[in-house]
């Protein structure tokens, strides 16, 4: 995203600076992740600090400030997912390198272990299920 | 002759979807095309009955009858058996209804999920849509906020504070503007009947949020959803747009002068978020920090303006109340609990799912009738109740009823109502380690005995698994415990020693190095 681009997001939002956790969203769903210059323009947009920007985007888990190199795994680690093997699939992935990021509850507790591959949601997901859709993921 | 087009119901929820329900859809679509039958595939929400999704039903004269749980290679033989028709299949359930999983329910707040087009207000009016809300806007705020009172709802986030008690200090509090905030944070894990609502029934957590403004004088609303849940926010943010284009939001909603609008706001992955003061941070668009109470958000919340926050599950239980009577609501339930809870059945379970029952039933009710013992096939050990801060429950007390003040009798918790079963493999030295790991890791980091008290505990449980000097970390662990719920000032801090302290005290055995 370039700069007026940028411009434009916050624009939409009214440059209000409470918007701006859906901003930032909405730029790092175009971008991949959030740059320094990104951030920058948007901070300029809604006329805060970089200090204020920063400050948020460390503090949320969703934010990355490097860019991805495949899609986004979500992981879930948490105790639904840990009691029907969870934890298998997540070492499973470690083996593999599949990069994956940790998350705690996808919503998807009665069909664990639970997978999301950015906005796709998986469940039952066994080491081998886990390897399936990453081919699958990486073929399409 | 045309024959009538037969109607197809296959589930757009997230769960139903996570386990191939598009597949389902497009693949009976594509075989009805090829012999030229006349379908139409309605996507509801999920009937909660998730071990039996992906579940498709037809619409017969007798009633839905329903197939499951599909998978794309049984279609062509559905189609063969007939089950447009509704004729036996070896997935056939019969009529959905009848499903004792289902028919044993008391359905009040997911009335309609999974029965209707979630986005459709023919079938939200028809069963019973708008009734509360019409009400809500023939009488005074003084007066709903009355029924709402005596039918006894409380808070169904966690915390169980009386909605009625709530909304009346907002409708006290004088200002220029207001706010209603429906936490869709639901970062408990074992938990999923907010996002089963939103995607199922959005219309009802608009409903409830507008009566909300009516009650209390507030015009704008938000609702504040994790980013883990992108088909719910998907769902609500077309249900507003619909809700603003047919005049049930804005500057004059029915006809009535009154004004409401609501705004859909993503969370950004921190659990804390959930918690009220930090959600309201988070709305402005800060760090999600949590902040001192008092002044309670009632009356100084959002940009410092009085401010409803209550949870998805409350405001959708609203409308109902407002149609029905608050003696209806009142009816359901036992002692301080009236009214229905929706049970979140997970983990090791052989029948997971939602379940929404009045309060009283007992766990051993839901977790071996409805649930059916684990999916594993091997013999439960612990169920945690209320979420990663609630406690683990052993055998000897499943028989608690499931209400506020008797699960606080046996030293555990409610909660969101989240219920997780582990089989006997589960290590729980392993489990409390988590806790505390958790906390670690979603403390906000305002107050030391979280931030700090969280880390020492993990790295104390890490020694008593390693058998070092097991009696005296265990001594240690216990004043950590302690320190933290007396002096951490939220319940993240506060209620994380829950889980640890009731693991030791039900399953000493597995702290013994
Ligand atoms: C750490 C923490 C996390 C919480 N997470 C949620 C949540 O995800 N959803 C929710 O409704 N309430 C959550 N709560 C409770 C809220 O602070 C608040 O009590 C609730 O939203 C009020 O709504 P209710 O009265 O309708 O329950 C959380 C509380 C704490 C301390
Ligand atoms: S208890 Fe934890 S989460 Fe709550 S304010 Fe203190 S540090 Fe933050
Ligand atoms: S605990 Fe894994 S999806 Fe909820």
């Amino acid at each position: 995203m370039k700069a007026n681009q940028i411009a434009n997001v916050c624009a939409e939002y009214n440059n209000q600076p409470e918007a701006l956790i859906e901003i930032l969203h909405d730029v790092q769903h175009e971008n991949g992740f959030l740059s320094n210059t990104a951030l920058i323009d948007v901070a300029n947009a809604l006329n805060i600090s970089r200090a204020e920007i920063h400050g948020v985007v460390s503090f949320y888990d969703d934010f990355r400030r490097e860019p991805a190199i495949g899609p986004c795994i979500k992981i879930c680690r948490a105790e639904a997912c840990q009691a029907v093997g969870g934890e298998k699939t997540a070492a499973h992935a470690k083996n593999k390198k599949i990069e994956t990021h940790d998350v705690y509850c996808l919503g998807n507790c009665a069909l664990g272990p639970a997978v999301m591959i950015d906005d796709k949601l998986y469940g039952r997901v066994t080491p081998k299920k886990l390897d399936a859709i990453v081919k699958q993921r990486s073929a399409s | 002759m045309t024959k009538n087009t037969i109607k197809i119901f296959v589930p757009c929820d997230a769960a139903a979807l996570s386990v191939g329900a598009n597949d389902i859809a497009n693949e009976i679509k594509k075989i009805a095309r090829k012999i030229g039958e006349h379908i139409q595939i309605i996507r509801n929400g999920s009937r909660g009955m998730l071990w039996l999704e992906p579940l498709v039903e037809v619409e017969t004269k007798a009633g839905r009858i329903a197939y499951g749980p599909v998978q794309a290679g049984d279609i062509q033989s559905l189609f063969d058996a007939d089950f447009l028709s509704g004729k036996p299949h070896e997935l056939c359930l019969g009529l959905t209804e009848k499903i004792p999983y289902f028919a044993k329910q008391e359905r009040l707040t997911f009335s309609r999920c999974g029965l209707i087009d979630p986005v459709s207000m023919a079938d939200y009016a028809l069963h019973g849509g708008l009734s509360g809300l019409r009400k809500a806007l023939a009488t005074t705020p003084e007066n709903i906020i009355d029924i709402v009172t005596k039918s006894g709802l409380r808070g169904r986030g966690g915390a169980g504070f009386p909605t009625g008690i709530k909304w009346k200090t907002a409708l006290e509090a004088v200002a220029d503007q207001k706010y209603i905030c429906a936490n869709a944070d639901e970062g408990d894990s074992g938990t999923f009947a907010d996002r089963m609502l939103m995607e199922g029934d959005p219309f009802v957590l608009l409903e409830g949020m507008v009566i909300a403004g009516l009650a209390t004088g507030a015009t704008i609303g938000y609702i504040y959803i994790r980013s883990e849940y992108p088909h719910a926010i998907n769902t609500m943010r077309r249900a507003v747009e619909f809700w603003r284009k047919s005049d049930l939001l804005g500057a004059n909603i029915l006809g009535s002068g009154k004004a409401f609008d609501i705004h859909v706001r993503r969370g950004a992955g921190a659990y804390i978020c959930g918690e009220e003061t930090s959600m309201l941070e988070s709305l402005e668009g800060k760090r999600g920090q949590i902040k001192v109470k008092p002044p309670i958000p009632a009356i100084e919340g959002l940009f410092g303006k009085p401010t409803i926050i209550n949870n998805v599950l409350s405001l959708a239980s609203v409308p109902i109340i407002l149609d029905k009577g608050a003696g209806f609501y009142q009816n359901y339930g036992q002692g301080r609990a009236r009214g229905t809870q929706p049970f979140q059945l997970g983990g090791d379970i052989k029948h997971g799912g939602m379940v929404e029952k009045a309060f009283g039933v007992t766990l051993r009710e839901l977790v071996e009738d409805f649930g059916g013992g684990t999916l594993s096939g091997k013999p439960i050990r612990s169920v945690q109740a209320g979420g990663p801060l609630g406690a683990y429950i052993p055998h000897s007390d499943f028989d608690v009823e499931m209400d506020y003040e008797k699960l606080a009798e046996t030293g555990a918790m409610l909660g969101h109502g989240g219920i997780v079963v582990f089989n006997e493999n589960v290590d729980m030295a392993r489990q409390a380690r988590f806790a505390m790991k958790f906390c670690e890791i979603e403390s906000c980091g305002k107050c030391t005995p979280c931030r700090i008290g969280s880390v020492r505990g993990k790295e104390t449980l890490d020694k008593i698994i390693a058998g070092e000097d097991v009696t005296a970390n265990l001594e240690l662990l216990e004043d950590i415990c302690e320190l933290m719920t007396e002096g951490s000032l939220c319940a993240m801090g506060g209620l994380t020693p829950m889980p640890v302290r009731s693991a030791i005290k039900h399953f000493g055995e597995d702290f013994k190095g």
